[in-house]
């Protein structure tokens, strides 16, 4: 993997005359000396996984903890009665992502997608563009390669470990991944990409990670459906012409530089935050009583 | 790190470090008894003992043991699986200092009596080290073929196993040196791009000084070596 910086992919793009998404596949296939069959089709079979996990959905299930679990079949019956305020598109999101997280919680296989803490939020915007756009399997593929590509400069040059960086570095980089993939699924070039990615982390700069009970759960899945409703928000900005005042590749250093200076007892240490309020004391309690 | 470690990897939720890591130790110390495993005390350190119940890290390192890989759908039911086949299985504390926060000692007796211990870490991601075998530094990741040399400190060693390894072109990806003291215990631990030839681990078990050898290969059990 070769990229610290988003420009750098772009200007290979411009360069070349090739999109975004083809720069990240011949980086793969020289990474991994794999063909670009081979890289294409592994990339297939991730949206496969996530297809396949997103239609398993079990809302009778809770994770072992019991904070997780039905949410996302609240939301669906909600969406199904048809008088939300966001019925259609946005709805769907929320839905998705909620359920993907709660999968996660309750030990269902998914993708990490950067981190198995935020693997609702691509999913939740690539799948339910393909329920509601007409689109080729090909495309959403191209798409996953434009949100790897982002992930992985954000990777390189920051962090996707919540323990680094906080959640800003987990579901601020998600929902930057889905941003930049969806702008290209609405016909964007690498402009619009690259804005619709730093529009979505800087509007998710300073999360903290402080989950309670250490547990990918609370809040970690709800907030799965701000990341993927923060991808739509912003890459239907980039695609209206709006740009992030600062460049990308400086909001991604901006992200970097204020993980660091994040207190660690807000970096999954379980020692600030909604960790200790008076709710997680409770529940910590309860668990470590019936796990002893 | 590459494409598919940001997509992806595939595997069964929660918690990367704490989940799919705890699968990928139980699976190398597997791969590393070389047998069914009859029995498993598994010793739980730091994270892993706090938060591992909520995680289901004890499921994972079981699931893992009994030889599953991290995107295994049974990974939950590990714990029912290793009863029914009559594994005990044993969970405490772990009896180790200054460890990783999420550090696992696990220690296994297969069907024919060999026996193992391990130290495992899981680092962050999926990623892990295998920290410890047998009391010994280890320090691999489980994403290569990885030789083990315990020997003596003695000139020379590191020459006869790097050539032996050079004339059957593998390639060394890592490579680090250990020793208790001046002529003491030593011990050699080589990641590599491709396998290393079995009748080059026998060779290399039944030369002088060299006091055992552990090998780690990513081909699969039951599966035909090239």
């Amino acid at each position: 993997m070769s990229f610290k910086k988003l420009s750098e992919i772009t200007a290979i793009s411009e360069d070349r005359k090739i999109p975004f998404w083809q720069v990240i596949l011949e980086d793969d296939m020289k990474e991994r000396g794999v063909t670009r069959e081979e890289s294409m089709k592994t990339m297939g079979s991730m949206l496969d996984t996530i297809t396949e996990a997103d239609a398993k959905y079990d809302a009778s299930i809770c994770s072992a903890s019991g904070m997780a679990g039905g949410d996302g079949g609240k939301i669906e019956a909600f969406r199904m009665k048809g008088n939300s305020l966001i019925d259609g598109f946005i709805l769907e999101v929320i839905e998705k992502a909620v359920k993907m997280g709660e999968s996660n919680a309750c030990m269902k296989r998914i993708v990490a997608m950067p981190t198995a803490g935020s693997c609702g939020v691509i999913p939740a915007v690539l799948l339910t563009y393909i329920k509601h756009k007409n689109v080729e399997r090909e495309r959403i593929i191209e798409a996953l390669y434009v949100a790897g590509g982002i992930g992985e400069v954000i990777a390189t040059s920051a962090s996707i470990s919540g323990a680094e960086g906080g959640c800003q570095a987990e579901i601020g980089s998600a929902g930057a991944m889905a941003a930049g993939a969806l702008a290209y699924l609405e016909g964007g070039g690498n402009e619009e990409i690259v804005h619709a990615a730093a529009l979505t982390l800087k509007n998710m700069l300073g999360l903290t990670c402080d989950p309670v009970a250490g547990l990918v759960e609370v809040p970690c899945i709800k907030r799965n459906a701000a990341g993927a409703v923060n991808a739509v928000v912003y890459s239907q900005m980039a695609m209206a012409g709006v740009r992030s005042a600062i460049e990308p590749d400086e909001v991604i250093e901006s992200m970097n530089r204020i993980g660091r200076l994040l207190p660690s007892c807000l970096k999954e240490t379980g020692q600030e935050g909604l960790a200790i309020t008076k709710s997680a004391e409770k529940i910590t309690e309860r668990l470590s009583m019936s796990w002893q | 790190m590459n494409l598919f470690d940001i997509i992806g990897p595939v595997m069964v939720g929660p918690s990367s470090s704490h989940t799919a890591g705890a699968v990928k130790i139980g699976y190398v110390a597997r791969r590393l008894l070389g047998e069914n495993v009859v029995s498993a005390d598994i010793g739980l350190y730091g994270s892993f003992l706090a938060t591992g119940k909520g995680h289901g890290t004890d499921a994972a390192l079981v699931a893992g043991i009994l030889g599953m890989k991290m995107d295994d759908d049974n990974i939950p039911n590990s714990l029912k699986i290793a009863k029914e086949k009559g594994i005990k299985v044993r969970f405490g504390k772990a009896d180790i200092k200054d460890a990783h926060p999420n550090s696992v000692e696990i220690k296994l007796v297969g069907e024919n009596g060999r026996q193992l211990s391990i130290v495992g870490e899981s680092v962050g991601g999926s990623l892990i080290n295998i920290a410890k075998i047998d009391g010994l530094d280890a320090n691999f990741s489980g994403d290569f073929p990885t030789l083990i040399v315990h020997n003596q400190d003695q000139p020379g060693h590191v020459a006869e196993v790097t050539g032996m390894l050079a004339e059957k072109s593998v390639n060394i990806a890592t490579m680090q040196l250990y020793r208790a003291n001046r002529g003491g215990n030593a011990v050699m631990v080589i990641e590599c791009d491709q396998e290393v030839p079995e009748k080059y681990l026998e060779w290399l078990k039944n030369l002088d000084g060299v006091n055992k050898v552990t090998y780690y290969s990513l081909i699969e059990e039951g599966e035909n070596e090239f």
